[in-house]
């Protein structure tokens, strides 16, 4: 099946004025997104995976090189590239309704319609009945599912997402993997999906970029093949371990060659 | 296996609701426990600050009374509310109340009204903040009572005059304060706005000014209490009524009892306005969580 390319990032590079002059944070990345699928970056840290989904969102400029979504260069922040962050980012003084429906609210959209479409995506991550309450009430994953509507309500062509498992505990993590990828299937977004996690990389990612150290570059892109729908039991298949080792080997590889100094 | 998944996930996620369901009873059971606890904290709290007052009353009747120090310096505490009730008797206490408080908040609010915008914009712009802020540091330093012979020579003594000392003393303290509680504002919040597609003017208003405002009325009742500061300063020097003047008139008669109630009625004023503006500051702002307000 042969999808149509929604995100593109063509030999993008990123340069930094530092104290001991200039600091190479990405450079030459190249990758592609298409319609609906789910794209996992993982590499270690330091390597420009947050400046680098920055950049695609419109946060931080590129030095050179180019974003294209749908064909079209994109550089200022929009409702069409929607983001998730680590740390929820929710505003403490609107409810969880409010929250979901800012985007919205933002784009002018009537009252009535505005309410409707919110209890859509709060109902699909599973936050009916927290309407109400403000985010201090609530816990790190329930917020985070509050990100999460906030950023569908606005029906992005892309969702980006920042490490946004990396604060939640490992019990809480795997329910939101799980809840995450049942909403990949259900509403067909396309997800470019930061982490430093092997495992959250594999066990959600149809196609997995790793990233070398810096300067941060595309090592090497690998198709994940794990039959059936991906679930905390996907994480014992013989096919996920296979894939883990492989990840895992390069991502050794590259200490090893950082600690060498290669 | 599809139908599995489906129910695991379901099952998880019912988990999770059932557990944050139990947290949230939890928590209002205990919350029952925490009310009591906190409001027998607040109890023992405002019994302290009424302890306070107490010894701080009991040393001046010891020391009226017990005659250790001349009724000429140090009025008794019945003299001084004998005073004060002639003075509501006849009137000239709610009049200088009433006059120097509708001082305080005019000179206040127009120093509050311009400080806000050139705060936030100052925070936001670097442009504009090198623009304003070395005269804004530079006219900060300056005393206020040194400005008094010029607005005088410019102003003359009536009202403008007084509103005038009042926004100079408090105006360039305030912009600053704005300029930094405004900094103060979580970048990550405006980023999450940007990419939900709000503008910049969207981004003021619907982001930055609702999260800054707890720290805005922090701000704000900071400075009206300097406005009091500046306003007795403006009073002492020309004015004909007011409680700065009534003090400062006070003094040339030896009428110690007079200044005593011009004091107490200004500290009383201030601590009236400081809990005003904290109920307001609860009010728009419920959502804060902070140290202080277990109160």
């Amino acid at each position: 099946m042969s999808r149509k390319t929604k995100l593109q990032v063509k030999n993008l590079s990123r340069i930094y004025e530092g104290n001991n002059g200039p600091v190479v944070a990405l450079q030459d990345v190249n990758l592609e997104v298409e319609e609906s699928e789910f794209v996992m970056i993982v590499g270690p840290s330091g390597c420009g995976k947050t400046t680098l989904i920055n950049i695609i969102g419109g946060l931080d400029e590129a030095t050179s090189g180019e974003v294209l979504l749908d064909g079209t260069p994109v550089s200022a922040p929009g409702a069409d590239r929607g983001m998730v962050f680590q740390g929820y980012s929710l505003f403490p003084w609107l409810n969880v309704q409010k929250n979901v429906e800012f985007g919205l609210k933002m784009k002018g959209i009537p009252a009535a319609e505005r309410a409707e479409q919110a209890q859509k995506y709060i109902e699909l991550v599973g936050l009916k009945g927290f309407e109400t309450a403000l985010p201090k009430q609530l816990s790190g994953g329930m917020k985070q599912r509050v990100a999460i509507a906030r950023t569908l309500a606005n029906e992005p062509q892309v969702l980006l997402m920042d490490e946004p498992f990396g604060a939640l505990d490992a019990q809480t993590r795997v329910v939101m993997q799980e809840l995450l990828a049942d909403i990949s299937r259900r509403t067909g977004t396309t997800i470019l999906f930061i982490t430093h996690d092997i495992d959250e990389a594999v066990l959600l990612g149809e196609r997995v970029y790793v990233m070398s150290r810096r300067p941060g570059t595309v090592r090497d892109v690998i198709t994940v093949d794990i039959p059936g729908e991906r679930s905390h039991n996907s994480l014992v298949l013989p096919e996920f371990l296979e894939t883990k080792k492989q990840i895992m080997d390069m991502l050794w590889q590259e200490s090893q060659d950082a600690a060498l100094g290669r | 296996m599809t139908n599995t998944a489906a129910e695991k996930n379901r099952y998880v996620m019912a988990g999770e609701a059932i557990a944050a369901g139990a947290v949230a009873h939890g928590s209002v059971q205990g919350s029952k426990k925490t009310v009591k606890k906190q409001r027998q904290g607040a109890r023992s709290n405002r019994m302290l600050s009424g302890i306070c007052f107490l010894l701080i009353i009991g040393f001046w009747c010891a020391a009226s009374y017990g005659k250790w120090v001349d009724e000429m310096f140090l009025p008794s505490p019945t003299a001084v509310l004998e005073k004060l009730l002639s003075m509501a008797k006849d009137g000239s206490l709610w009049a200088n109340c009433q006059e120097s408080t509708v001082r305080v908040l005019v000179g206040w609010f127009w120093s509050a009204v311009i400080a806000l915008p050139v705060g936030m914009l100052m925070a936001n712009s670097k442009k504009f903040c090198a623009f304003v802020q070395p005269i804004i540091e530079f006219a900060r330093y300056l005393p206020v009572v040194a400005l008094v012979p010029l607005t005088l020579l410019y102003l003359g003594i009536g009202e403008s005059q007084k509103y005038t000392i009042i926004f100079l003393g408090t105006f360039f303290q305030l912009v600053l304060m704005v300029c930094d509680t405004v900094s103060g504002v979580d970048r990550n919040m405006i980023n999450a706005a940007r990419t939900l597609g709000a503008g910049r003017l969207q981004i003021y208003k619907e982001v930055i000014f609702p999260a800054a405002l707890p720290g805005l009325m922090d701000d704000f009742r900071l400075t009206i209490g300097w406005a009091w500061t500046y306003l007795v300063v403006a009073e002492m020097v020309a004015a004909s009524n007011g409680l700065g003047y009534m003090i400062l008139r006070s003094q040339r008669y030896l009428a110690t009892d007079t200044i005593f109630a011009g004091l107490i009625l200004i500290g009383l004023i201030g601590l009236v306005t400081d809990w005003i503006f904290r109920i307001l500051t609860r009010i728009v702002a419920p959502w804060q969580d902070r140290l202080g307000d277990a109160k």
